[in-house]
């Protein structure tokens, strides 16, 4: 089956700079797929390079088996992208722009009933009349969603879509984006909010540094992670550790001590024994399997120790 | 070929100028009607520039012919500046419209922004005087030209400036010397020597110099070779910010 998006040995200079270093993975065709990686990791460059928007040094992208740069009327019409900049023309209304952004895709009349739904999906309609400078922060951003849909593109991509805003919205950008999913849409996240990711996403890319440091379906990634945490409620914050569990605190503030230990080397009952032994009383405990946090962390600052 | 992209391009930056028109048409109107009190005012007595043509007609031809190229670089200028500032230039980036449908769209706007002002002059100055039209389709062929031309100019200032500074250092540094230098007041031959020759390097003094051939029949060069020398400025630029366009510089990175 043809990959929706396919990224082969994708560099990017500038300069001395070296934003991408090889890139190289397949986003499959219909799925829910995440982008992530700290600040600087090459996301918004690979994008961009999906969206035509930055040229590659080296390597081909694919969109529905469409190069970038051969093919680009295709992969444009392909693709939907919702930056993350809230940049709006502010001579128009709402109902203007989209009309005009459909227009640019050759779309005429024949596309309004589209455009008077998605203003109706993203509760935009009463604003249709309404100039784009004098709507709030987190409507321009439902019309930059509609935007990007507004040519009925089979693979979207939100590029930190949540940012900035307030948890209201954000459930109901993700209920929208679940939705499109359903209609079999490919989708593409970027985010900050790991835990977004965590329950969206089918399918995770964690970049860093310019280079792709993992792959795989979101459980896989989870279950790869050797760690889990043991959650502790001292009754006393004045204590010493015993020599062997200094080096498993993961955080200790006021009362609650958090371990990191390793799911096949560490036994909890040999913690615990420890712990009485060194005569630290608790009042409550329990175990949490990793997030998706913690595998990100764990791999970016793999990446950075390498170094 | 996307012609309906081009089309909703075109209409859109038209749109644009068209909802703030007192800034973009009349503005410009008013600007050449106080130019026209100021100048004719000191000098209809005193200038002699063609037998039979007084000096008000002279000045009135080079003005409508100033404010055409003049809003044609503000047009598109002013425009795409404005969206790459704003980063509202992803919208026109992102579609699949072709460098030169891209150029055609912008140049398009700049020609009906031109043409439009122009037309608001010529009528605002009917109170002033009737000009005689010689050749209508000589004065249309300078008027597209010349509004081509600094539609271009104005792209190629917009894709290069990072800042507003840089763009009103372009119009105020290149565009306007190179306008007030092209015989819009005056006859070039009635320079020294020098400025003179270097008059005749300056492209717009052609493109003033044949729009005046349109309306009264004389002009300082043969208007074959006017049209000749602003075709191939045309080509010239038009290739550069065709050129700019297509590799991305300073928008595709």
């Amino acid at each position: 089956m043809v990959a929706a998006v396919s990224i082969s040995h994708i560099y990017k200079h500038y300069g001395n700079l070296h934003a991408l270093k090889g890139v190289d993975f397949e986003i499959p065709k219909g799925s829910f797929f995440g982008l992530l990686g700290p600040n600087g990791a090459g996301k918004s460059t690979l994008i961009n390079i999906m969206a035509g928007l930055v040229r590659a040094t080296q390597g081909t992208v694919r969109i529905l088996d469409h190069d970038v740069r051969l093919q680009w009327r295709q992969a444009r019409h392909a693709l939907g992208i919702v930056p993350q900049e809230l940049a709006i023309d502010p001579f128009f209304t709402v109902h203007e722009v989209l009309r005009l952004q459909s227009g640019y895709f050759g779309l005429g009349r024949e596309n309004t009933p589209w455009i008077d739904e998605l203003l109706h999906v993203l509760n935009l309609s009463d604003k249709a009349n309404t100039n784009l400078q004098k709507l709030s922060g987190g409507m321009k951003r439902r019309v930059l969603i509609a935007l990007a849909l507004v040519h009925k593109p089979p693979i979207v991509v939100l590029d930190e879509p949540t940012a900035g805003v307030d948890v209201e919205l954000r459930q109901v950008l993700w209920e929208f984006a679940n939705d499109l999913h359903q209609k079999g849409h490919t989708i593409v996240l970027t985010t900050h909010y790991i835990e977004e990711a965590e329950r969206l996403c089918e399918k995770i890319a964690i970049l860093n540094e310019g280079q792709l440091v993992a792959l795989d379906n979101t459980s896989v990634l989870l279950a790869r992670y050797p760690y889990r945490l043991l959650r502790l409620s001292l009754t006393c914050h004045d204590v010493i550790l015993p020599t062997g569990l200094q080096d498993k605190v993961q955080s200790f503030l006021k009362n609650e001590l958090v371990l990191r230990l390793h799911k096949e080397k560490d036994q909890i009952g040999e913690i615990l024994e420890s712990l009485r032994g060194a005569n630290i009383q608790f009042s409550d405990l329990h175990t949490e399997e990793p997030g998706l946090e913690d595998v990100f962390l764990s791999l970016t600052s793999r990446e950075k120790g390498k170094k | 070929m996307n012609w309906y992209g081009l089309y909703t391009l075109f209409g859109k930056e038209v749109w644009r100028f068209m909802k703030v028109a007192s800034q973009t048409i009349l503005t410009p109107i008013i600007t050449v009607l106080l130019y026209l009190l100021v100048f004719v005012s000191v000098l209809e007595e005193h200038v002699t520039v063609y037998e039979n043509i007084s000096y008000t007609a002279f000045l009135i031809s080079g003005l409508i012919m100033m404010s055409i190229i003049q809003n044609a670089f503000a047009n598109t200028s002013s425009s795409f500046f404005q969206s790459k500032m704003m980063g509202s230039l992803i919208f026109l980036l992102l579609p699949p419209l072709s460098t030169f449908e891209f150029y055609l769209a912008f140049i398009g706007a700049a020609v009906v922004r031109g043409l439009v002002v122009g037309l608001g002059v010529w009528i605002a100055t009917l109170w002033f005087i009737v000009l005689p039209i010689y050749n209508l389709w000589i004065l249309l062929c300078f008027a597209i030209l010349g509004s081509a031309i600094l539609g271009t100019l104005g792209l190629i200032a917009s894709i290069w400036a990072d800042k507003w500074d840089q763009i009103s250092g372009f119009q105020n540094f290149i565009i306007l010397p190179l306008t007030f230098l092209s015989g819009v007041f005056y006859r070039i031959d009635t320079l020294p020597e020098f400025w003179q020759k270097i008059s005749y390097y300056n492209p717009f003094f052609y493109m003033i110099d044949g729009f005046r051939y349109g309306f009264f029949g004389i002009s300082e060069m043969n208007v074959a070779i006017s049209l000749a020398i602003v075709c191939l400025f045309f080509t010239a630029v038009s290739a550069f910010c065709l050129w700019i366009l297509h590799i991305g510089y300073k928008i595709r990175y």
